[in-house]
């Protein structure tokens, strides 16, 4: 388990090191994902221990928000005088771009066959 | 008493305390959720921060001393946001055959986001700085910050503004995709992390596999779409 938590230390080490050497709009994690995942790619399968290493950090994945969230609460007043507008649009734009970005998936997926996507009840 | 005081100034000022309390305070707010069914309204991360943010202020703690035993989960965000590559490949197959919707969602989800946010908040007259720092919140915080900063907006509100947008997108997102009748959980999972990044991904993680897998891909990929978008659309708009 532990050379697998390494491991995913390790892809994020390198993505933070490429993002700053080439000064990439990219977080350094993203690169490391994408690290992680061609050596899936290369391996053919999921080690059962990166299996559980992975879901003890995705299962409680929200947990790791908090500490930003609390610091969006102290900071509530950098939103100033411009607060109504902007929870406004920021809600409104939010809901706006789910509903978009599902629309447009969802034509696209039927005008392209051969995905087989089961249609079932979604509460995402 | 006096000893007491001792204890508690001792503890409040290691950050065992508050570590303990960012996980207790997730654990109840865990426990409200699940029992909720998962209600998308009763947001975990919602619920445990406005519990700790009473008990900070209640006792008078600043948010340095807070962070002080929060940056230990904090931490773990980079690890995790590695980690979404094992729900990817699982999923590869179904991803590999929607490449073109999926490249062609994220785009326009992109560009909905930052136009509909610029547009808005012009229309309701909040200040250019103040519209530029909101433009690019739907995207994973360290983009956004950089991509704020580039057209002269201000980082750290674009990271409050992203925080709160996250939540927003995960507790109204699935009540927009119910109302539009979308159930395909790849359509699901793009939309809720196209437009709220890694907490809308955290809530997909766990309602469905397919949908997290889909919602981390648009999360990085809305990442790199915005960073390369945005500045062009400013250009055009101002």
């Amino acid at each position: 388990m532990l050379e697998y938590f390494t491991l995913i230390l390790v892809c994020q080490l390198i993505g933070e090191f490429v993002v700053t050497t080439v000064d990439a709009p990219f977080p350094g994690p993203v690169v490391g994902m994408v690290l992680l995942f061609v050596f899936l790619l290369i391996k053919g399968s999921i080690p059962e221990q990166l299996g559980r290493v992975s879901a003890a950090l995705l299962n409680n994945l929200s947990l790791l928000f908090v500490p930003a969230g609390v610091g969006v609460m102290v900071h509530f007043e950098t939103l100033g005088t411009d607060i109504w507008p902007l929870s406004v649009a920021l809600v409104v734009s939010t809901l706006i771009t789910v509903a978009v970005t599902a629309l447009v998936m969802v034509f696209l997926n039927k005008r392209i066959p051969n995905h087989g996507c089961r249609e079932d009840r979604g509460d995402v | 008493m006096q000893e007491f005081r001792d204890i508690w100034v001792y503890l409040s000022t290691s950050p065992l305390l508050h570590l303990t309390l960012t996980l207790a305070a997730f654990v109840m707010a865990s426990i409200v959720y699940r029992k909720a069914q998962m209600n998308p309204l009763l947001n975990p991360v919602l619920l445990s921060v406005i519990a700790i943010v009473v008990i900070l202020n209640g006792t008078g703690t600043s948010y340095d001393t807070y962070f002080e035993g929060a940056q230990f989960v904090h931490f773990l965000l980079g690890p995790a946001t590695v980690a979404l590559a094992i729900p990817l490949f699982r999923q590869f197959d179904r991803v590999k055959k929607s490449a073109l919707a999926i490249l062609a969602s994220v785009v326009s989800g992109s560009v909905t986001a930052a136009t509909s946010a610029i547009l808005i908040a012009w229309y309701l007259g909040a200040t250019p700085v103040a519209i530029i720092s909101l433009a690019p919140k739907s995207v994973t915080a360290p983009v956004a910050m950089g991509v704020s900063e580039q057209l002269g907006g201000l980082p750290s509100l674009t990271a409050v503004l992203v925080i709160l947008t996250g939540i927003t997108g995960a507790m109204l997102g699935p009540l927009v995709l119910n109302l539009l009748g979308v159930r395909d959980w790849s359509a699901r999972g793009m939309a809720i992390g196209t437009a709220s990044h890694g907490i809308g991904t955290a809530r997909a993680l766990q309602v469905n596999e397919l949908a997290g897998a889909f919602s981390g891909l648009a999360m990085g990929l809305n990442a790199l779409a915005t960073a390369i978008l945005l500045p062009l659309l400013w250009k055009l708009f101002f």
